[in-house]
């Protein structure tokens, strides 16, 4: 009982100094003039950087997931939609959830990484007595990169998703693809889009802050740096699936109009 | 300039600093000797307000730097310049970015004013022609010389040494000693040294402050703390173990 009451305290804890240090970064947003370079820079590691993983992984998903439901729909006849289930599942769900995995994994374990060490080593100390307020210079350009670039990444991931389950189709399985494209226009609505999107957004919104933080209050030493980081994917990765399952209950209603 | 009144600082139930008091006037040289762990990096850290105290006072020209937000300190710390113990250079930036750093987070936007600064400092601690090399690529004592490159580029009022010479050959020590000795009397700064290196304490310090288990035990001028009769900073200053600590 009583571990479960430290496990709770502390995960109260550290909700509670996520959405402090979320305030902080707003109001440097709004109050500190960014530092565009950096940005870019971010922009590069985060974004680009981030393109190979996850186009691997939105094709290869999406070609299984067009597979399996092919096998499945087949037996009803009902073989051209399953590129309309792929086209609601990419963009509504599995794009921005993939994006997500890949950019906690891959972004998010370099920027706990870069910043633990950063702090270890002094680094961010010696930025203070520069002046310089860690959250403007380091924190503010990671976040605004990762907010920016998950859209984007999960726009591709749905693209490409699609677009491999439509030549699978065509090619290997050997289903017209004239009615399966017709039917996923169909069946995929704007609405779909819109909450990939916003699931997008908030997943960037989670992972940069959520990195950050891990890194700006890791212990000393080289095993702290390595416990903070795998801290970061860990919390990233399963506040991305939580937040999927409640924005899917809470987006659905609202976006039907579209 | 500065004013210490009363700073206690624990972490955990270790007391690390008790009470602690003392005054710096400008363009003193001070340094703060005791033996490791006795709180001399955690004061050091105090009075620029890289840590705040659990209770007590720390005043910079007046202005009390406890309940000042990081904003706040962020215009005091511009009087400040700070060589760390482990240099603290930024690894992705290279010796001449790590320099402009401060100039151009204060400001300061003149790329051939930033670049005349930068030769300058370069060249006041031998490191000319070093300016596109990453701190990778520099031994630990051309690092410790960038790092007092850039704690000084921006003209400080203040700058604070923590263990300047520490883990350096003794051939090093002494040209970090002599750089250091150079920029305060080519700049006048009000400069504190935290060490437990006698020969540079003696050297950059004309005020000694002794801290014992947390405390100021003695505060004096250099030629008193170094012909001290008191058995406990002689020992010290001699670097002879209590014979009770000797066990193998």
């Amino acid at each position: 009982m009583k571990a479960a009451q430290g496990v709770g305290m502390n995960f109260s804890i550290g909700v509670g100094r996520v959405a402090l240090l979320a305030c902080e970064v707003i109001r440097s947003i709004f109050s500190v003039r960014l530092d565009w370079s950096e940005l870019l820079k971010q922009l590069h590691f985060i974004g680009v950087r981030s393109v190979f993983v996850v186009l691997t992984t939105g094709a290869s998903t999406g070609m299984v997931f067009c597979a399996q439901t092919l096998y499945q729909l087949h037996k009803v006849k009902m073989d051209s939609a399953a590129l309309s289930v792929v086209g609601i599942a990419m963009t509504g769900d599995l794009g921005p959830v993939l994006a997500g995995l890949m950019v906690a994994g891959r972004v998010g374990a370099g920027i706990t990484a870069e910043l633990g060490t950063m702090r270890v080593t002094e680094q961010i100390d010696a930025m203070r007595t520069m002046s310089t307020y860690p959250i403007d210079y380091l924190v503010v350009p990671r976040f605004i990169a990762t907010v920016l670039a998950m859209p984007l990444l999960t726009v591709l991931a749905s693209v490409v998703g699609i677009f491999a389950a439509y030549i699978l189709l065509g090619s290997v399985l050997g289903v017209d693809q004239a009615s399966s494209l017709k039917h996923m226009y169909y069946y995929t609505d704007t609405g779909d889009v819109l909450m990939g999107l916003i699931k997008a957004f908030v997943f960037g919104v989670l992972i940069s802050l959520i990195s950050c933080y891990r890194g700006l209050n890791c212990d000393k030493g080289a095993e702290g740096v390595g416990k903070a980081t795998n801290e970061a994917v860990v919390q990233s990765c399963i506040s991305i699936l939580i937040s999927n399952f409640f924005l899917t209950l809470l987006l659905r209603p609202i976006l039907k109009s579209f | 300039m500065i004013e210490v009144k009363n700073l206690c600082k624990s972490f955990g139930t270790n007391l690390v600093l008790n009470q602690v008091g003392f005054q710096v006037d400008e363009g003193e040289s001070i340094a703060i000797i005791g033996r490791s762990g006795t709180g001399k990096s955690v004061l050091i850290k105090h009075l620029i307000g890289l840590i705040a105290p659990d209770s007590g006072q720390v005043k910079v020209d007046g202005q009390n730097l406890v309940g000042m937000s990081e904003r706040e300190l962020l215009l005091i710390r511009q009087k400040f310049g700070m060589l760390f113990q482990g240099e603290a250079l930024f690894d992705s930036l290279n010796v001449a970015e790590n320099i402009a750093f401060p100039l151009r987070r204060t400001g300061c936007s003149d790329e051939s004013d930033i670049k005349r600064r930068i030769d300058e400092v370069l060249d006041l601690v031998e490191l000319s022609g070093t300016n596109l090399k990453m701190p990778s690529e520099l031994s630990g004592g051309m690092q410790k010389r960038v790092g007092l490159a850039r704690a000084i580029v921006h003209r400080p009022q203040i700058i604070l040494y923590d263990e300047p010479t520490t883990g350096l050959d003794p051939i090093v020590s002494d040209s970090i000693d002599q750089l250091m000795m150079r920029v305060r009397d080519k700049y006048h700064i009000t400069s504190i040294v935290v060490t437990h290196d006698m020969r540079c304490a003696r050297r950059l310090g004309q005020r000694i402050i002794y801290l014992l288990e947390g405390k100021v035990y003695l505060d004096a001028s250099a030629e008193e703390a170094f012909n001290s009769e008191d058995e406990l900073v002689g020992k010290f200053i001699r670097g002879e173990a209590d014979l009770k600590e000797v066990k193998f």
